[in-house]
């Protein structure tokens, strides 16, 4: 059998203080503790930057299950990097509704601006919910629109320096659209 | 202007912690009562509302609830706060804005279907949304309105947020359910539907993060007073999120039966100025598209039902005359083909030859012939799987195909004369 088909060992398998009490934590929390699977594998990605052979290893170990089973699991979602691609992840909307006001045009310019920047992956992703700022991006989960073409330079020199993307430009700080909720 | 019951004064600073929520009348006594009454009478008042889901199927809410079997087995509710539908965006302003009050209505819910256990199932691309909503969490367990005996009656409740990795299929319901179980989140069969054998084989209910919402909003009304707002069989207000070609995108609460050209040109300005629409999606990505002559159709469950498409989650996708229903069509059909599980056959299959064809289109390497084809692979997913993902493309891709066949076929002579198109 081969190891990956095997629960680790857990005297050959040393995992992090940090991560190990933050999946017994998650396994808490359901009936079965196998529903912490997904968050135990981002909680890994967090700390690897992706879920790489060594991180599956280790949400195996403190589970109990497979590596196998947990690659099976994480291969099925688009957050979970199973290839190491840059842990500072920059997701550009490309869905309809930003496709239809430049959302494919500034994925390609970004990542031009943003070019071989180390440790960063800039690439297209599924309707992010945010079609009221299109087009936008999320920005290691701050969500970040309506980029204009003017701004993309800066907005890629914040990416690449890890500052705050357009502070100006982001959803937490965007009133309501509809006047008649306003109080 | 309709009357705004789930975003009246949305922007009030604080409304995210407990002690604004409170102000407003939050975990007051609308929950109490609703607490003390028999779980039989909030499942009638919850009917009486006419409140139908919001997340896209517009299942009736209380008749959903009235399907969990009595009995002492563990019993769940789930929060598909999954949101992935493009085009929809309102759960998200909804968590962001008042997080207090989803919860405040999974406590009515969860009593209502006997269920002592409840998760929040959260798409992960919403880390912000994530945080607030885990705040909020917090904040009403520490003030004893999640945990054992909440305000003293006899109700118990655990409560915890789930972040999804990424994934628009975790948005059916029983994908979501396999993906909270820690697996690949592939739908199940059904039936069983998940009344009967959903989390952990238990019964449980699904409902949307809008639905919840709204809630405690009728127990304050009463069901029967929240029935006389919107039209016969879509009651209520309801959250529409407006996107694409139009001036002013965004969320707009309204009453249901308001005419679409109202919404698109009223309330989000319409498209920008010297151009028109071409054509709309009523209800997120997945609905079969209108033209511009059905504007003046009202917008409610039924109405756009009868008019050929469906209200789905309430987004509307305005697409103006600047674009090519050949590119859109391509655009849709690449996002259900990344989408679809791979479980079934017609899906998996469907969507990966129409996206070739569509591709063959473009680069002018298809004939007519082809779109007849095309139109016939989207004749044979649809109610041929398990979920209808397919389905949600084979829809618009068919109205596509049908309503802008010149525009397919222009498009292909043209290309095939290799003039850049």
């Amino acid at each position: 059998m081969k190891a990956a088909e095997q629960v680790p060992d857990p005297a050959t398998t040393p995992v992090p203080d940090a991560l190990r009490a933050e999946i017994e934590d998650l396994m808490t929390r359901y009936p079965d503790p196998k529903s912490a699977s997904i968050p135990a594998l981002a909680a890994a990605q967090r700390l690897h930057g992706w879920v790489s052979p060594e991180a599956f290893r280790q949400v195996a170990c403190v589970m109990r299950l497979t590596p196998a089973y947990l690659l099976a699991v994480a291969s099925f979602y688009d957050m979970l990097d199973t290839e190491e691609k840059g842990s500072r992840r920059v997701y550009v909307c490309t869905n309809i509704s930003c496709s239809l006001r430049g959302g494919r045009e500034l994925l390609g310019k970004l990542q031009d601006a943003v070019g071989d920047a180390p440790d960063v992956q800039v690439r297209g992703f599924e309707c992010l919910g945010a079609c009221d700022i299109a087009p936008m991006a999320s920005v290691d989960g701050v969500f970040v629109g309506p980029i204009e073409q003017h701004e993309i330079d800066d907005l890629a020199k914040q990416i690449v320096d890890g500052s705050d993307p357009l502070p100006a430009k982001q959803l937490l700080k965007r009133p309501t659209a509809d006047e008649g909720a306003r109080a | 202007m309709s009357q705004h019951l789930i975003f009246s004064n949305i922007d009030e600073p604080g409304l995210n912690t407990l002690e604004v929520y409170k102000q407003r009348g939050g975990y007051g006594d609308r929950l109490r009562n609703a607490l003390q009454m028999p779980a039989e009478a909030l499942v009638e008042e919850l009917k009486a509302s006419g409140l139908r889901g919001r997340g896209g199927a517009g299942f009736a809410m209380g008749m959903k609830a009235s399907f969990m079997p009595k009995g002492d087995m563990d019993k769940y509710l789930v929060c598909n706060a999954d949101e992935s539908e493009p085009g929809t965006f309102k759960d998200r302003e909804l968590m962001q804005k008042n997080p207090h009050q989803l919860i405040e209505g999974m406590i009515i819910a969860s009593y209502a279907a006997g269920a002592n256990n409840s998760f929040i199932f959260i798409r992960g691309e919403y880390e912000q949304q994530a945080d607030i909503l885990e705040a909020a969490v917090n904040e009403a367990k520490a003030a004893g309105f999640i945990g054992e005996n909440i305000l003293g009656t006899q109700h118990s409740l655990s409560l915890w947020v789930h972040r999804g990795a990424g994934a628009y299929i975790c948005g059916e319901e029983t994908g979501l359910l396999d993906s909270l179980e820690g697996r690949r989140g592939n739908p199940r069969l059904k039936p069983p539907f998940p009344a009967n054998q959903g989390l952990y084989q238990g019964p449980t209910l699904i409902n949307n993060v809008e639905t919840l919402y709204t809630v405690p909003i009728i127990c304050e009304m009463g069901g029967a007073e929240y029935a006389k707002v919107g039209v016969e069989g879509s009651t209520g207000t309801k959250m529409i999120s407006i996107s694409g070609n139009v001036q002013r995108p965004g969320n707009y609460e309204i009453e249901l039966g308001t005419p679409a050209r109202e919404l698109i040109y009223g309330l989000a300005g319409g498209p920008e100025d010297g151009r028109e629409i071409k054509f709309w999606f009523p209800g997120g990505s997945s609905s079969p598209v209108l033209l511009p002559e059905d504007l003046d159709i009202t917008y409610d469950f039924n109405t756009i039902a009868a008019a050929g498409s469906m209200l789905g989650s309430g987004a509307i996708i305005v697409v103006d005359d600047s674009n090519s229903a050949v590119d859109i069509c391509l655009w849709l059909a690449e996002f259900y083909k990344h989408e679809s599980c791979g479980k079934c056959s017609p899906c998996r299959e469907g969507t990966n030859w129409t996206v070739k064809m569509l591709e063959r289109v473009q680069e002018g390497t298809a004939t007519p012939m082809d779109l007849d084809i095309m139109a016939s692979v989207q004749k044979q997913i649809m109610g041929n799987c398990l979920c209808v993902l397919g389905d949600a493309m084979a829809m618009p891709v068919s109205s596509l195909i049908t309503k802008f066949r010149d525009e397919f076929e222009a498009h292909l002579e043209r290309a095939q004369a290799g003039v850049v198109v």
